[in-house]
């Protein structure tokens, strides 16, 4: 493992959480949750001010907005020995994305191949990079686990979640029919054709409850907030939440979409 | 069928899919089918993924010297006793084919599927002068009686239900006793079939697509399954064979390696039924064989993508696994898609055939779930070129309005850190403090696309970058109460 010690030859690798702007605003928990996790894997967890990846601007064709978002995400977290997100999504945009953005500048093209080389989704980074087994936290309860799209086709994260959530005590994984078919979010795509957004996440729903599992869980928020808001409109009892909340004990906490006061589970 | 162009009404197409009981009903086979017949077949060959790679650079080569093997086919097939017509466009591609069928007195064409036909609207343009197209594909032949075009570029009538096509056999094959039976698929076939062997006999040209032109030897090949093509391209006076430029391969042997991916790829064969191999025309001593074998190749635009990045969309071979995987396409089916080429493959290529203006819905129409470039035989990055199309839109000032301010109001912030985390933390602070109660919001303001159909969760309050600010603070203030947390 000597090629992931730290560059400055500390024992602690200094990692740069990137917490992403979804669970900045909408669920800071996810990021409590994924420091905890680092932390308990040896690792120096740093916040730099922060606002997004880039990636809706990627993915409306805005590439200008989009460079200048990467070079001050680059800009912000060079200096880290690993920069972590708890989304493959938005390390998946960093990681295989931003080279292509910077095709034609050869001041940036190295200094753009060594940061994504850094860059890693949660789960993957604490299984493949730290080389995690387990993890001590308990859950109670029956979970699925939707693989989402970016995570798992461009960054290959598929058994490490499954891995760490196999070391929670009393936690059972009960897996879903097509579990890694996307559930209809697509970023902007599920206001853009909200109907066809709607009908990939009924499906995707209907999938969840087939299971029978108490409790839906992810690696990316954007897919979670459209799922648990398809579940909760549906009127099915399942809770949702970010998988790194269990994996650090945090599976208590109210879950997505659900009310502070009554939150606790069950 | 019909070439009208739906697809700027997009939103509405897929509406009324989404509503279409039957459709549905059709749909939901789609996947299940297509999807683990596929991985199987993949399974099953070791080397699946390595010939995908080989596939690839065989096409990567062919379209970077292109022209030599335009010329090198050329030369083959009239050596062989061929004619070879190059199309700039559609309008081109059907006088082309007009001037043959005239020109031989032709009053029925038989056709063997081809999506170049249903590109350049060639059903139409040939009944409009005189001259009956009968679709032999059985797939192609339902639509062509409901007057439909395609849902899918493999198996065209995948939209319909078995009941639905004995109700249009009662009603187009009047002639037939009206009390016999087709409750049956097998009776359904049986029947189609013995409607087409008249038609076959009868027909005065046969035109088929090509699945590969092989420059080497100046062959053009079909893949099927029903040897329908067969008959359409060996029993009447003329074959004409529509192909568009991209269809080139250099040689026999390359042939038979992107075989081993297509059918895998499509159905989850090993092989088609039918590969069918078609070299000129009847010679002296060959017991069958049409006169004439004319080779019409269009380019329709695809020569102005080889130069740019939409270059690899050249490598297709429309085996339909795009569509197959496609969460999207699932949903809605081939036909709200609006034209010819629907599912990944569509929203990249119809863009580029009928313009962004039109076309500008279906590459936006995508979750960008990547699954369509991971089954792709060819290896086509069909999200990347679909984000293409939206750069071009961008760049051109196509997107509408209300996406565009959105989001420029959400990059004004975010290229703003000073500004973008105090004006989150307020305003996720309202909103946590507004959704407290339910812990949710079942319709916002400025989110009528996201709650019409499900739920907004609350935030749970503040930004996690302030609170972890003030934790950090709290531990340095404390560090003795912290270590031993």
């Amino acid at each position: 493992m000597t090629a992931h010690t730290s560059p400055h030859g500390a024992r602690h690798p200094r990692v740069g959480l990137f917490c992403t702007c979804l669970v900045d605003t909408i669920r800071p928990s996810v990021g409590f949750a994924a420091a905890k996790l680092l932390e308990d894997a040896g690792c120096e967890v740093n916040v730099p001010p922060q606002t997004c990846c880039g990636q809706p601007a990627f993915n409306s064709g805005d590439r200008a907005t989009t460079r200048a978002l990467a070079e001050e995400m680059i800009t912000a977290f060079e200096t880290f020995d690993y920069v972590v997100a708890p989304s493959g999504s938005c390390a998946g945009m960093i990681k295989t994305h931003y080279p292509e953005l910077f095709t034609g500048e050869p001041d940036w093209a190295g200094r753009v191949e060594r940061f994504c080389a850094k860059v890693f989704e949660l789960t993957s980074f604490l299984v493949d990079v730290r080389g995690v087994t387990g993890v001590a936290a308990a859950y109670d309860g029956t979970v699925t686990y939707h693989d989402s799209c970016s995570g798992l086709r461009e960054l290959g994260v598929k058994a490490q979640p499954r891995r760490l959530l196999a070391s929670v005590e009393g936690l059972a994984l009960e897996e879903m029919k097509d579990a890694d078919t996307c559930c209809g979010f697509g970023g902007t795509f599920c206001v853009k054709y909200p109907d066809v957004s709607n009908a990939i996440v009924e499906k995707k729903a209907a999938n969840i409850a087939a299971t029978g599992a108490d409790t839906l869980l992810a690696g990316d928020l954007g897919c979670l907030m459209n799922m648990a808001g398809k579940l909760q409109r549906e009127g099915r009892a399942v809770r949702a939440l970010h998988v790194a909340e269990v994996l650090a004990g945090m599976g208590d906490e109210p879950a997505i979409g659900e009310p502070a006061e009554k939150g606790a589970k069950r | 069928m019909s070439v009208e162009i739906t697809t700027p009404r997009f939103k509405d197409n897929a509406k009324k899919a989404l509503a279409d009981l039957p459709l549905q009903g059709a749909l939901s086979k789609v996947g299940p089918g297509f999807i683990g017949k596929r991985a199987a077949a993949a399974e099953k060959l070791p080397e699946f993924d390595g010939l995908r790679d080989s596939a690839r650079d065989i096409k990567n080569h062919t379209l970077a010297h292109l022209d030599l093997y335009l010329e090198r086919f050329e030369a083959k097939a009239k050596a062989a006793g061929g004619h070879v017509h190059f199309a700039v466009d559609a309008a081109d591609a059907r006088a082309i084919v007009t001037d043959i069928c005239q020109r031989l007195g032709a009053r029925t064409v038989t056709k063997g599927k081809s999506m170049i036909s249903e590109e350049i609207g060639l059903n139409d343009h040939l009944a409009a002068v005189g001259i009956e197209p009968v679709e032999t594909d059985l797939g192609e032949y339902l639509i062509q009686i409901r007057g439909e075009a395609p849902s899918h570029i493999i198996a065209p009538a995948i939209h319909l239900n078995k009941d639905q096509v004995e109700a249009d056999f009662r009603r187009v094959h009047a002639h037939l006793p009206p009390e016999r039976d087709l409750s049956e698929p097998t009776s359904l076939l049986a029947e189609a079939r013995g409607e087409l062997r008249q038609k076959f006999l009868a027909a005065d040209v046969g035109i088929t697509g090509a699945n590969f032109l092989v420059a080497e030897t100046g062959t053009s090949i079909i893949v099927t399954n029903e040897g329908n093509g067969d008959l359409t391209q060996t029993l009447p006076k003329a074959h004409i064979v529509l192909a568009s430029l991209e269809k080139l391969v250099p040689t026999l042997e390359d042939v038979s390696q992107i075989l081993r991916v297509l059918a895998r790829s499509a159905t989850g064969q090993d092989m088609s039924v039918y590969t069918t191999f078609s070299t000129g025309p009847r010679r002296p001593d060959d017991p069958d064989g049409p006169g004439e074998y004319h080779v019409v190749i269009l380019d329709n635009g695809r020569s102005a993508m080889l130069g740019g990045q939409l270059r690899e969309v050249l490598r297709c071979i429309r085996c339909g696994a795009c569509m197959n995987h496609c969460p999207v396409y699932h949903a809605v089916g081939g036909h709200a898609y609006g034209w010819v080429y629907p599912g990944p493959i569509g929203s990249v290529l119809t863009p580029a055939l009928i313009g962004v203006e039109k076309g500008r819905n279906l590459p936006n129409a995508s979750t960008f779930c990547g699954r369509c470039e991971e089954v792709c035989p060819m290896r086509i990055p069909l999200p990347k070129l679909m984000r293409h199309w939206r750069e071009k839109e961008f760049e051109r000032h196509l997107t509408p309005a209300t996406q565009r301010f959105g989001l420029g109001v959400w990059a004004f912030f975010a290229r703003r850190g000073w500004l973008y985390r105090p004006a989150t933390r307020l305003a996720m602070g309202a909103l946590s403090l507004l959704g407290r109660a339910k812990g949710r919001f079942a319709s916002l303001p400025l989110a009528g696309g996201w709650t019409q159909h499900r739920d907004f969760p609350a935030p749970q309050g503040g930004t996690f970058q302030a609170q972890w600010r003030a934790r950090q603070a709290e531990r340095r203030a404390a560090p003795r109460q912290e270590a031993s947390r």
